[in-house]
Order: C-alpha cells, then structure tokens, then sequence
C-alpha cells in the first residue's frame, strides 16, 4: 500500500517538473536532462552485464539502436491505426499509449537481440566476448544503414516527439528500482556469484549460463527502452548516433562511477553527460581534455568514484545469537 | 549391506590431450567418510572435478544412487544432492558471510529449512557469527575455509564433496576442520575428502584409496592403510 503512495507522490512530482522544468532552466538545459535520463538508464542496464555479472560487453549501442528503430518503425507505421483505436482519449493521453507501445516493442525486440548475442557468446569469456559484442553493434549499425524502410543512410524522419521529462525519468525510476530489487534478491546474488567465481556459483547449483543470457537479455531490454525514448524524443535516429563510441562512453559512465555500483552508474551516467556538454567549447580538443579527465580519475580513484558504497543498508538476516 | 551412494566404473578424464585420470574405480557407501590420498598432479581434484561434471569424463561411469552423471552439467549435479567444497575455497569474496551462506541454498526453497540449516552451520562454525556481515574476501584462510564447507552444507547435501580443506592452513586449524568434517560425518552426511595431509585424512575416514598419476594404487580401510609400510612410507613420511 505505501508503495503505492511512494509511486503516486513520485509521478505528480515528475509531473509538475514536467510542467515548470522547461520554463525553469531553459529549452538547452532541458535537453541535458532528458539525455542524462537516457544516459542512466543505459549505464545502469549496461551495469548488470559488465558490473554485477562481471561480463564484458562493449556493444550497448547496438541493443540501444534496435530499440530505437523498433519503436520509431512500431510509432511511425502503426501509430495512425494505433490513435485511431484509442481515439476517446485525450491527445497527451494518446501520446503516451504510443509511447508505451512502442517502448513495448523496442524492450521485446532489443531483448530479443539480447538473447541472440547472449546464447552463442555464452562459451566465451573476457575478450572474445568482448570482441563478439563490438561485432554486434557494428552489424546492427551497418544492417540499419542499408534498410531503407527506416531510412538507411538518410536517417530515420518523422518520428513523432512523444517523450519527454516525464516519461525519461520514469524509465529512469523503473530501471533503478527494478535492477536494484533485482540485484539484491537471492535469485540476483547468483549474478554476482557469476563475477566472483564461476566454478563455485556452478558448485552452489547456479546455471552460470542461463544466468549470463538473462543478465543480456535483462539488460537489452532496458537498452532498449532507453533508445525508444530517445528516438521518441530527437525525432530523427541515425546510425551515426549508434557507433561504437557510444557503447564506449556508456562503459566509461559504469568504471568512471564504480563497476558493480548502481549509484555509481547513476553518477557516472549524470557526470559524463555534463562533462561532454560542457567541454564543447573545447571544440576540436574536446576528446582529449576528456581523455586527460579519465586518465587522472583512474589513476587517483581506480575503483571508480564510489567504488562499492551503496545508498541502500544490506537487509541480512541479523547475525544468529550464539 | 550398506547402500552404495557414488561409484566410478573405470573413469578416464583428461585436460585436452593429457589424461589426468586413467581408469579410476571407486564405491562409497552411505553413511562413510572416504578419502582419496595422493601426491600432487595424481588426479585427487579431478577425480572430484570429473563426480562434479567440472571436467566431463572421456569413458567410463559415474553413478550417484544409481543415477549416471556422465552428461549432466553441474548445476544439476548438485541439485541431485551432492555439494562441493571447491579447492582454494572458491569464497565469494565480494558477498558477505551471510550471502555465501544463503548462496548455498540456492536451490533450497524452504526458507524455514534454510534457516535452520544456516543454525547448523554457525553450531558447527561458530567463527562465522562473528564474521557475519564481513566481506568474504576479507576473512582469514582457516575461516574462509570454514565458509567453504558452511556454504557447501546449506544445500543440505547428502554427498559432500570436499576439496584440500586443509590445505595451507595452521595446525591448530586443520584440527577444528577436521572436528567438523567428522561432526558432520555424524549428522548423515556422506562425505568424500581429498587431502594431502594423508596423515590427518587417514585418522578422520573409514576408508581410502591411494592415486597415483591417475590410477588407484592401493585401497581398504584407513586403519589398515596407515599401518602399511608402503604408505607410511611415501605418504607419511617415515622410512
């Protein structure tokens, strides 16, 4: 029941932020939050797989890019029928149906996606899982540039703008919540026993490999999402915004923060947004100043900024008299 | 007559093209401590490895209660009832005390059992109370040692399946780690204990077998193998 008020007290806040944010700090600064939104939830996704699961993934982009283009496809092609169908709503209500369809859309094929990659790498470890996943966002990108049903190389136009502060943090708010509570269930321990060691987690009757594959899949699905709401909201995808970097500044979010940190990913996801908007008028240094700033935090703070502290007090059962 | 709970019929193993176990045969019957004796690189671990489908036999069968584990992967291995206390330990080293503990009871259920059964495990190792919210990583050997056994006895095994728990451990240690395995030895747990310190292994089991480059050598009952000049020789080290 009290969660229930949490969550009614969480969306009106969203809400009026919704209303006043804009207004408040104007039209830039509002698309920095919306792109640190995005961001947090593809580096707390991305964490599952490379921090809690202890894989290697560097393909993020990819599951990031079917999602977008599954969403924007399922919204541009259906959405007439689709509003149609729900015509006796209001037109924002409207708006977040399609919305939520095509998140829908985006986290079942991203997902999807997932479970592809996750089933054949399932044999390979560090590196060559790596190299798999670097393969994979590569193919998805250059599969995207050469359909031109979702526009190929021209990019992808005329997706309508159905997201925005409200439903990015809401994302946001679902995504923490959901793999925190998944993390620290005893079914989500047998991630971290994957990362710590896998002979023992198998010893403990884990199914190591049915757990790396969910811990893609889980963590595709989100990706996903994270691309719906970003398509949803540029209104034009491209491949471009899908390269291998982008993958690369995700995991930068995750080791930047504290691998394995949730909190961390958070921070990171937040940190590196800024950092990369702000160095813009670095211009063409931009990168490299980046470079140097990642280079000093890893070699004054390795674990990352927050390394293994975590907001929330572990619920262990109290220690047994003896 | 006693039940047989595992037998290997002729098991060969091998780590790509070097066979490590060469036929190996052995019983144990429910209710018994056996050990395997050995020196190093004599195939104790992968005998175990091999039991727990960690490195697949190449011929030859396993069976536990009659039941072949050749194919099965270990996940499912263990869920037939038996649990490993891996060599080195194997802690979990970022959970702590207490989640490796529930770890164990992974595929257990019952939470009511669970806890019970995490009762027994701090009776037996009192240590671990102590420790309990600690990282895993941070314990001592001879407590993550503890934790090792702990964690393999929360699955409520009735094979237990233990790997050098004295290895690099002081003495004063492998002697409450030898109380336990017997403690638990008591409690109904059937147990197969791979050891180096012969000595130790043959005082605390009813019977053993002695490996060498991956075959069995010698086997009977422990008393009887700590009395023969042969073993006392090469595994005890006396002349």
């Amino acid at each position: 029941m009290r969660k229930w008020i949490y969550w009614l007290v969480a969306i009106a806040a969203l809400a009026g932020l919704q209303a006043s944010l804009k207004g408040l700090i104007g039209a830039y600064n509002y698309q920095i939050v919306i792109l640190v939104g995005i961001n947090i939830i593809l580096a707390v996704s991305l964490n599952l797989i490379n921090g809690v699961t202890g894989q290697f993934s560097i393909g993020h982009a990819g599951f990031y890019a079917v999602g977008a283009y599954a969403s924007a496809s399922v919204v541009f092609y259906g959405g007439p029928s689709i509003r149609a169908a729900v015509a006796f709503l209001p037109a924002m209500a409207q708006d977040g149906v399609l919305l939520l369809m095509g998140s829908f859309a985006a986290a079942i094929t991203a997902g999807l996606a997932g479970l592809a990659v996750g089933i054949p790498s399932l044999r390979l470890r560090g590196d060559y899982l790596a190299i798999v996943t670097l393969g994979f966002g590569e193919i998805i990108r250059v599969l995207i540039l050469n359909l031109d049903v979702i526009g190929g190389s021209r990019g992808f136009s005329g997706i309508p703008q159905l997201s925005n502060f409200f439903w990015v943090y809401l994302a946001v708010l679902i995504t923490i919540i959901s793999i925190h509570n998944l993390v620290h269930s005893s079914y989500g321990r047998a991630f971290v026993s994957v990362r710590d060691d896998e002979i023992a987690a198998e010893a403990m009757g884990v199914d190591t490999t049915r757990i790396k594959v969910m811990s893609f899949v889980i963590s595709s699905m989100f990706a996903g999402i994270a691309g719906s709401l970003f398509g949803h909201y540029t209104m034009y995808l491209h491949p471009n915004s899908f390269l291998f970097t982008t993958s690369f500044n995700i995991i930068i979010m995750i080791v930047i923060g504290g691998l394995g940190s949730i909190e961390g990913a958070v921070l990171g996801a937040i940190l590196i947004t800024i950092i990369l908007e702000v160095f813009r008028e670095f211009g063409a240094m931009r990168l490299v100043n980046f470079s140097i700033l990642l280079v000093l935090i890893m070699l004054y703070r390795p674990q990352g900024l927050l390394g293994t502290w975590t907001l929330f007090k572990k619920r262990d059962r109290a220690a047994p008299a003896n | 007559m006693p039940k047989t709970m595992l037998e290997l019929k002729i098991v060969s193993s091998s780590y790509g093209a070097i066979e490590a176990l060469k036929g190996v045969s052995l019983r144990i019957e429910q209710g018994e401590i056996v050990t395997l004796i050995g020196a190093n690189g004599a195939g104790k671990s992968t005998t175990l490895r091999s039991i727990t489908g960690l490195v697949p036999p190449v011929s030859g069968d396993i069976l536990f209660e009659g039941q072949r584990l050749n194919a099965l992967p270990t996940h499912k291995i263990v869920a037939l009832g038996i649990s490993m206390a891996p060599e080195g330990r194997a802690i979990f080293a970022n959970l702590t005390v207490a989640e490796n503990l529930e770890l164990g009871a992974y595929l257990q259920p019952d939470a009511a059992q669970n806890e019970r059964q995490m009762d027994r495990v701090i009776t037996l190792f009192p240590r671990l109370a102590e420790r309990w919210r600690q990282q895993g990583g941070t314990l001592s050997g001879g407590e993550q040692q503890m934790l090792a056994i702990g964690r393999a006895l929360m699955s409520r095994p009735r094979l237990l399946l233990l790997d050098e728990p004295s290895l690099g451990l002081a003495p004063l240690l492998v002697h409450t780690i030898f109380a336990a395995i017997d403690a638990i030895n008591k409690e109904g747990t059937t147990i197969l204990l791979v050891e180096q310190n012969a000595n130790a292994a043959l005082k605390h089991s009813h019977r053993a077998y002695v490996l060498e480059t991956g075959s069995i050598v010698m086997e009977g009952p422990s008393q009887q193998l700590a009395n023969d000049p042969r073993v006392r020789e090469a595994y005890l080290g006396e002349k």
